[in-house]
């Protein structure tokens, strides 16, 4: 991340073993402390299945599954779910509409402001969401973008934008500038060059960046919570807080939607193993 | 092309100059695309980064509330909202909370980031994909981590209670949420699970760069295990470390998502911040200058961290 360089991309030098005996032991402790670490999530989806719906009776395993707290969040949180799902897949499509072609810019041409365009990007990262929030509201209201699936696609990409311009950058830094040179000879122009070119090659980097930016999107609570005040447009991180909001008493219905809403998540770790990895490193900052 | 020449022009004699002409429209069009692929990004980072900022200012300096969205006005009042937001009982609490909740969350995901992060460096069967499946807890909603560990915590309910009950640690169950002594506590201890993976995955990678042939050296000099740590890994691993500390700070500071999923900021506001002041004196309390003015402290305490990061971080921005 400090030299936004994919570290972890790169695999280790295959060195000889000293012993060609696979060392098992470390096996066991790295899955021993895993185990711990991820505690926490087995348990959420454990109690999901408890049919009690009381995490108190639960038991340790969910012997008798019961699918309950599903149909309950389901029925409740549905709505919700296809709204973060339409948002995030928005906030994946506009961020990367805005921010790939100011990466490949940054990444390829010399402009003498280009590190305070950087400082710039770098900072912005660090503002609290609750500044940008504060100022949006009025904003919003000003234009009816309150309670919009528009106006949360956009704040939504405050998160993704600077993340996905630092790391196409990194990876677009690295295109050979005499591909692109040699399309342009040809008579390309700069766009068709960048789409036709720049693009394709940057597949990989385009895949990671977009990953992230569904997950900013499909992960925010601040905005949903600050920028919508009906229930007309409810992300389902929104409908997570509020079944908080009162005393919970049947934590399967609660745990069923944070199952649910772990899917992405889960699914892209198990899936986009080493996007995921290179893009944790590669731009890590959240 | 914007313009078209006159035909006159063509004449061999002027054929250079028509050239030259030509090359420098050439460039400037090609300028104009440039622009065009910087524009998009440009106008959305001022239009949602620097607006907020500087409307931030501006409402903090303004009686701004709930009467501002149907009158229309926000009369000025100075420096009030600091006043209030300053004077109020619960500034010195929350800069305490701030401060003991940052401190607590990076030393706690430090630490353990920097001693998983060593163990995985190992090579061993499934090294790699255990590695990665530890990043989970950086990838869920925060929301989603908020509300897993509430139920874990309950104090009646809570597996968390069960277990140490079991263990014999405890021997009545820990009011962990609603209990004002241990809820800031519990709060950080969340907080710190969150945390580790991206702690461990920035310190793997520190510790990746660090070249073998030092360890080979400081092996035959009798540097193993400890002092091996010592005297090679934590020295080259310090401007990693630097940054890793300074960006928590700067992540911790602005936490919101965590509190208000566990605690809403209480039990009698014992788990306060500034992010969390500033939320509800905005959006619970209406006051939007007041809201304003804690959070542009809270943007005053990241700036100075951020400051130092960047010089620390000076030759990433100049590469």
């Amino acid at each position: 991340m400090t030299t936004l360089d994919v570290t972890t991309a790169r695999s280790a030098p295959a060195r000889p073993r000293k012993a060609n005996r696979p060392k098992l032991g470390h096996t066991a402790v790295g899955l021993l402390l895993l185990a711990v670490m991820l505690f926490p999530v087995y348990w959420m989806v454990n109690a999901s299945l408890q049919p009690s719906g009381n995490t108190l009776t639960a038991d340790l395993l969910p012997l008798n599954p019961s699918f309950e707290g599903y149909e309950k969040a389901i029925a409740q949180q549905g709505p919700n779910l296809l709204t973060s799902l339409v948002i995030s897949l928005g906030t994946v499509v506009f961020s990367l509409a805005v921010a790939a072609p100011a990466a490949y810019m940054l990444a390829q041409f010399r402009f003498r402001w280009i590190n305070a365009a950087l400082l710039a990007i770098l900072i912005s990262q660090m503002i609290p969401g609750i500044v940008i929030a504060n100022a949006l509201y009025a904003a919003y209201n000003h234009l009816g973008l309150l309670n919009s699936i528009p106006g949360l696609i956009l704040a939504d990409s405050t998160h993704a934008i600077p993340f996905v311009i630092l790391i196409m950058r990194a990876f677009m830094m690295r295109i050979p500038p005499s591909i692109v040179e040699a399309a342009r000879v040809d008579g390309a122009g700069l766009v068709r060059a960048f789409v036709s070119i720049v693009l394709p090659i940057s597949r990989n980097s385009l895949i990671t960046a977009g990953l992230f930016a569904f997950l900013f999107s499909w992960s925010d609570f601040l905005f949903a919570l600050t920028l919508t005040t009906t229930e007309d447009v409810r992300p389902v991180t929104l409908g997570i807080y509020q079944y908080l909001g009162t005393q919970v008493s049947n934590w399967s219905a609660v745990m069923a939607t944070a199952v649910l809403s772990s899917l992405p998540a889960i699914v892209l770790l198990v899936l986009a193993q080493k996007y995921i990895a290179a893009g944790a490193t590669g731009g890590a900052v959240k | 092309m914007t313009t078209s020449r006159a035909p006159g022009d063509l004449s061999p004699a002027s054929a250079g100059t028509a050239e030259r002409e030509g090359r420098r429209r050439g460039f400037r069009r090609e300028r104009l695309v440039q622009a065009l692929f910087l524009a998009p990004a440009a106008l959305f980072l001022l239009l949602f980064f620097g607006y907020p900022v500087a409307k931030n200012v501006v409402m903090s300096l303004q009686e701004y509330t709930t009467r501002t969205f149907f009158t229309g006005e926000a009369p000025w009042v100075g420096l009030a909202n600091y006043a209030t937001a300053v004077g109020s009982s619960l500034f010195g609490p929350a800069m305490l909370n701030t401060a003991l909740f940052t401190l607590g969350s990076i030393a706690g995901q430090f630490v353990i980031g920097l001693a998983l992060a060593s163990f995985f460096k190992r090579r061993f069967p499934l090294s790699g994909f255990l590695r990665s499946m530890l990043l989970l807890p950086w990838l869920l909603p925060l929301i989603v981590s908020s509300a897993t560990w509430r139920s874990i915590l309950d104090q009646d309910s809570g597996i968390l209670n069960a277990f140490l009950r079991n263990l014999g640690v405890i021997q009545e169950p820990v009011p962990w949420l609603t209990s004002p002594s241990v809820a800031l506590l519990a709060v950080v201890l969340v907080n710190i699970w969150v945390g580790i993976p991206f702690n461990v995955t920035l310190i793997y990678g520190g510790l990746q760069e660090i070249p073998e042939e030092l360890y080979e050296a400081g092996a035959v000099d009798g540097a193993t295990g400890w002092k091996a740590f010592w005297h090679i890994t934590w020295p080259n691993l310090r401007p990693v470390v630097s940054v890793v500390l300074v960006l928590g700070v700067v992540y911790t500071l602005k936490v919101l998502d965590i509190i208000l999923g566990l605690t809403n900021g209480g039990p009698a506001n014992a788990t306060q911040t500034l992010a969390v002041r500033s939320y509800q004196e905005s959006f619970v309390n209406f006051q939007f200058g007041v809201g304003a003015a804690f959070s542009n402290i809270l943007i005053l305490i990241s700036l100075v961290f951020a400051v130092v990061y960047l010089r620390m971080n000076r030759r990433a921005v100049d590469e």
